[in-house]
């Protein structure tokens, strides 16, 4: 593969921590980590719920209008006040769940421990566990604790930073 | 003939790579992998991914529905 001296490096922000929203960073921080590159995932806010040890994550069709499910052989997206009675969230959760097996797209948790195996760096927010009150008890092993400077110099030394 | 086989019919992105990836570390180096796939965004990503890490792309064909690639692990 590379050798050591030519090794590119991805940094990534996660902010977002519903269903679909893990995908983009779990699916560049595996790709990117196949590929040789030496990968850090700095997560932050919502993103946090990301490295929890039981995942729950679901999807909101609220403010969202380019999502339309496939659903009686036509594409089906949410008016806003449909999205707002309650149960249309996990009606949508179980949807979005039952096509990603269908369609035999990984899961977040596959995709994660497979990050791990893979030495991704994961580094969860502190100022984000003190803001909403999560311990290391509550987090997958693996993560270190840092802030905004512990991203930053990560990034200084990157190829590639992304913001998601 | 591949020294070694991966079926990854059925999965999608980025499955076949991390897979491939995976099994990869089994080929001895000059020996050579292949992968049956049946995602078709997977033909672009195994030129990226051999382009990135190295390994030598030797064939990329498509039988029925079914890709096929061939990987020289070279190093």
């Amino acid at each position: 593969m590379t050798n050591e001296s030519n090794t590119k490096s991805l940094s990534m922000i996660v902010t977002k921590g519903s269903l679909d929203w893990a995908y983009p960073p779990f699916i560049l921080a595996t790709t990117a980590a196949a590929m040789g590159l030496n990968v850090s995932m700095f997560f932050t806010f919502y993103g946090l719920t990301l490295l929890k040890k039981k995942l729950d994550l679901k999807i909101s069709t609220l403010g969202n209008p380019a999502m339309a499910m496939p659903m009686f052989g036509m594409h089906v997206a949410m008016p806003n006040l449909v999205s707002a009675i309650p149960g249309v969230d996990a009606a949508a959760t179980t949807m979005m769940k039952n096509l990603i097996k269908k369609k035999g797209v990984a899961s977040i948790e596959e995709l994660r421990s497979t990050a791990l195996e893979a030495d991704v760096k994961m580094i969860a927010c502190q100022m984000t566990m003190d803001l909403f009150e999560y311990t290391k008890d509550d987090l997958i092993e693996g993560p270190e604790l840092g802030g905004a400077a512990t991203y930053i110099e990560t990034a200084t030394k990157s190829d590639i930073n992304l913001f998601i | 003939m591949a020294s070694q086989l991966l079926d990854v019919k059925g999965l999608n992105c980025p499955l076949p790579i991390l897979r491939a990836k995976k099994a990869l570390k089994d080929v001895a180096i000059g020996g050579t992998l292949e992968v049956l796939a049946t995602d078709p965004g997977a033909v672009k990503d195994f030129e990226a991914f051999c382009r990135t890490t190295g390994n030598e792309l030797v064939s990329s064909k498509e039988e029925g529905k079914v890709f096929s690639f061939v990987i020289k692990r070279t190093s």
